[in-house]
């Protein structure tokens, strides 16, 4: 019992891993290419940018909070650096570039977490109105101009593969952004685990008001995540256009909802103080091998974000009817303890 | 350790002159406080007499207006909250203030974590210290659960545990033992001595005056955000501690109506159980009567009334109304049965805040202040919302104040006011004078009487000994889910009460 509810993890990790297994057994079964080194990776590459984004979402959404300004943010931020590349510095290196976005990013989410701590607004409007703000700054101050080539350290980082080989069905190849998401992956995950800000993260999102009785720096923490989101929104943006090779400042805005599904899925409640890294990426890999498994089995992609949108009504569905039901429980007396302790006081 | 030596004649903490105020109310007036190392001190005083804020400047939550803070020797105009806790200052909240989604080895551990600025989070590491508070307390919490699934009583004291696992040098338990029973009330005890012991300063704030007496060396009363009295608590017993707190002698008269024996009951409830929370209770409620339903906290008293007004459905058992049965699935079924609650937490609960006193006595009743074409008949309104505004005597400058700025009392009463504008046959009140001043509190048991004299079948829900003997017909006990008594004409005293709930 103990083991299997240790597998089943605090937010169901368990059972969306088990999902994901099902999912990936049955698929094999229908389809021979599906089980190969070559699919993996390439949902991987395809995962990467969301990914990345999610590890985002995530730390907001533990937080208490709710961003959906990130996907400006990562546009704004790398097309600007790579554009001023393009058009000032055609000979600035990848890591300079780089380096120009993230700081970029971190200043966007740093207008975010001043606005939202200082003035304790509500997250979603707050970001709600950067969105906007951050799109329509770009294109009148940096430019509209879509760009079918990156500058040319940025384009060498588009073929780099960190493995490659040759299998049966073709080529196999892990990209270096999908290296960098799994790095995300792992600093993220370290920070929510073992670091004291990574706990005042949940503690904040548990509960605000106890977490500033008990000492918590909460408004530097909330601009922290902020920021923190700037700089992963930022990285995701270069990684996008790395991998697409082009920049193009149309780009992202407007699936915000379906990396906040991607996180919610995983796990982490909306209302904050609970997620995982593990469910997260869980919950990013599952709708990428639903949305590859659908194409390979011939259902029209229309149909894709329906599967998705119905996946996330009945994982999240599941869930909050069993939270539900154990919050009615009613703590009082069926659970003998006060007696016990009455008697054991007695004896 | 040489510092609690030399210090032990001196006060650790003490405050001078506090004063705050929120918004155009006076929530303290220059309170002065001194406390000793290795003495209980107790601070008493009835609900909303600016206990609670002073802990929380003491503790760094709130920035006074005026007066100053001594710790150590060291004057501080206003705390934080990380200094208190470095400083040696523990609080446990009325509220608990713990994080439900952590688990309860990192409630306790955590803020100890934060005030000694740790940068990493060490899992392994910290179990054992909040295994080592747990065991020191004998205490049987299972370090591993989430704060959210504890019942009531653990969460108090996981919060206990959090407390004492920084080296606290004054420790404020803010109502520590409403929630705990008798054995788990003695056992905090021994703690609190061994903690004395060690030269702790704790300040044990209660308005139970057996707990104040049983534990504490000194006595320091406020009313109204002012110091009363100070003093040794030998020098205090259980009545004139009560004289201070309400600056009146301790009025138990009782002054209840007769009843028509022969009425048929208003309200009639047999065997409603609903598993975990109650079991079998079944009780009647005569047109005109006052019922007191009475028990600690946990013991299943809101859950009762919850069941009865379809809050929290019960899951068998009938509810008759005017010896009709009437099945309570759902708030709107037990509204439409002509039932009435006035619940425990008003504010969140029972008011629009920002709405005015008028919206809200009418809020309630709408569907009987139509006219002919289903609209609002505004006539009738207007003359409801007069009526009830002079009859419960609202202290407001018209109706039409936001109900956000009057006090504790008189919000209570335009509560009061919007069920009695929907004229219930039986009306339910948790805790109606929680939080209110001594004045008003005997103008609502007034106003109960007047509304009970018109027919009206009413239950209230309270731990108050003194409320429950000055207005209430019949008392009923309830404890672990059951009623275990029912005290009736002279066998009501405060004294009978309080020795049946402990029971």
């Amino acid at each position: 019992m103990q083991t299997l509810r240790r597998f089943r993890g605090k937010n169901n990790e368990g059972v969306l891993a088990l999902v994901l297994l099902a999912l990936i057994i049955t698929m094999s079964m229908l389809s021979p290419a599906f089980l190969t080194a070559g699919t993996a990776f390439s949902t991987l590459r395809s995962a990467t940018v969301p990914l990345i984004f999610a590890l985002a979402v995530l730390v907001v959404i533990v937080s208490g909070g709710i961003d959906v300004s990130f996907a400006a943010v990562a546009i704004f931020s790398a097309y600007t650096a790579v554009s001023f590349a393009i058009t000032t510095a055609p000979d600035l290196p990848a890591a300079a570039i780089i380096a120009m976005a993230i700081v970029i990013g971190a200043g966007l989410g740093l207008i975010n977490g001043i606005v939202i701590a200082r003035f304790r607004l509500p997250t979603l409007i707050v970001t709600l109105g950067t969105q906007g703000i951050f799109v329509g700054v770009m294109y009148t101050y940096i430019g509209a101009t879509y760009y079918a080539q990156l500058p040319p350290s940025l384009a060498a980082m588009s073929s780099m593969t960190v493995i490659d080989f040759q299998t049966g069905t073709g080529r196999a190849s892990l990209h270096v952004m999908a290296v960098v998401a799994i790095v995300l992956a792992i600093v993220v995950w370290w920070m929510l685990t073992r670091t004291m800000f990574g706990r005042s993260l949940y503690a904040i999102g548990g509960d605000v008001e106890a977490a500033r009785r008990a000492g918590f720096r909460v408004m530097r923490t909330q601009v922290l995540v902020y920021v923190l989101v700037g700089v992963l929104a930022a990285i995701a943006g270069i990684a996008h256009m790395v991998m697409g090779r082009s920049a193009n400042p149309q780009d992202l805005v407007g699936d915000e909802l379906d990396i906040i599904a991607a996180v919610v899925l995983g796990g982490a409640s909306i209302f904050g103080g609970r997620g995982s890294v593990i469910g997260t990426v869980l919950g990013v890999i599952l709708i990428q091998v639903i949305n590859n498994s659908l194409l390979l089995a011939g259902v029209p992609s229309a149909w894709l974000r329906a599967a998705v949108g119905l996946l996330l009504i009945v994982g999240v569905g599941v869930q909050a009817v069993a939270a539900r039901k154990k919050a009615r429980r009613v703590h009082t007396l069926d659970e003998d303890k006060s007696d016990r302790l009455v008697q054991e006081g007695a004896a | 350790m040489d510092a609690i030596q030399t210090d032990a004649a001196g006060p650790v903490l003490s405050v001078r002159g506090i004063t705050k105020r929120f918004g155009g109310v006076t929530a303290l007036a220059g309170v002065s406080l001194e406390l000793r190392s290795g003495e209980v001190h107790c601070l008493a005083g009835e609900n909303g007499c600016g206990k609670s804020t002073l802990i929380k400047i003491i503790s760094g939550v709130e920035r006074p207006d005026a007066g100053e803070i001594i710790m150590d020797g060291e004057t501080h105009s206003r705390m934080n909250a990380t200094a208190a806790i470095t400083s040696g200052v523990q609080v446990i909240y009325q509220d608990f203030s713990l994080f439900p989604n952590l688990s309860v080895a990192e409630n306790i551990v955590l803020t100890a974590e934060v005030a000694g600025r740790q940068r990493f989070y060490r899992a392994r590491a910290i179990r054992p210290k909040a295994q080592a508070i747990v065991e020191e307390l004998g205490l049987d919490l299972d370090l591993d659960s989430e704060v959210g699934e504890l019942s009531v009583a653990d969460k108090q004291l996981t919060a206990i545990c959090r407390a004492l696992v920084n080296d606290a040098r004054v420790i404020i338990m803010d109502e520590p033992t409403t929630a705990l029973t008798h054995s788990e009330v003695a056992r905090l005890f021994t703690v609190v001595e061994r903690l004395r012991a060690r030269g702790v300063a704790l300040v044990f704030v209660s308005h139970k005056l057996e707990e104040v007496l049983a534990i504490s060396q000194r006595v320091t009363i406020m009313r109204s955000g002012r110091v009363v009295t100070s003093g040794l608590a030998t020098d205090f017993d259980r009545r004139s501690i009560a004289q201070h707190m309400t600056g009146a002698e301790l009025d138990e008269t009782r002054v209840v109506s007769p009843l028509d024996p022969d009425a048929r009951a208003r309200l009639t409830v047999s065997h409603l159980d609903l598993p975990g929370a109650f079991h079998d209770v079944s009780f009647t409620v005569a047109p005109g009567e006052i019922l007191g339903v009475t028990g600690l906290l946990g013991s299943g008293r809101t859950e009762i009334a919850e069941a009865i007004f379809g809050a929290r459905p019960a899951a068998s058992g009938d509810i008759l109304v005017d010896g009709l049965p009437v099945s309570i699935r759902s708030i709107p079924d037990a509204v439409a049965a002509g039932i009435g609650y006035v619940p425990e937490d008003r504010l969140s609960q029972g008011l629009f805040l920002e709405k005015s006193i008028a919206d809200n006595i009418i809020a309630g009743s709408l569907d009987r202040h139509r006219n002919r074409w289903r609209g609002l008949d505004g006539m009738r309104i207007r003359s409801t919302i007069s009526r009830l505004f002079a009859s419960l005597s609202i202290k407001a400058p018209n109706a039409e104040a936001p109900v956000r700025s009057l006090s504790g009392g008189n919000a209570q009463r335009v509560v009061l006011a919007k069920w009695l504008a929907t004229d219930p046959k039986v009306l339910l009140l948790n805790g109606p004078t929680v939080g209110v001043d001594v004045g008003s509190k005997s103008q609502i048991l007034e106003l109960l009487r007047k509304a009970a004299s018109s027919g009206m079948a009413i239950v209230v829900i309270s731990d108050d000994a003194p409320e429950l003997v000055s207005c209430c017909h019949r008392v009923l006990v309830v404890a672990r889910g059951r009623v275990v008594d029912v005290l009736e004409g002279d066998a009501i005293s405060a004294e009978s009460i309080h020795e049946r709930m402990a029971a």
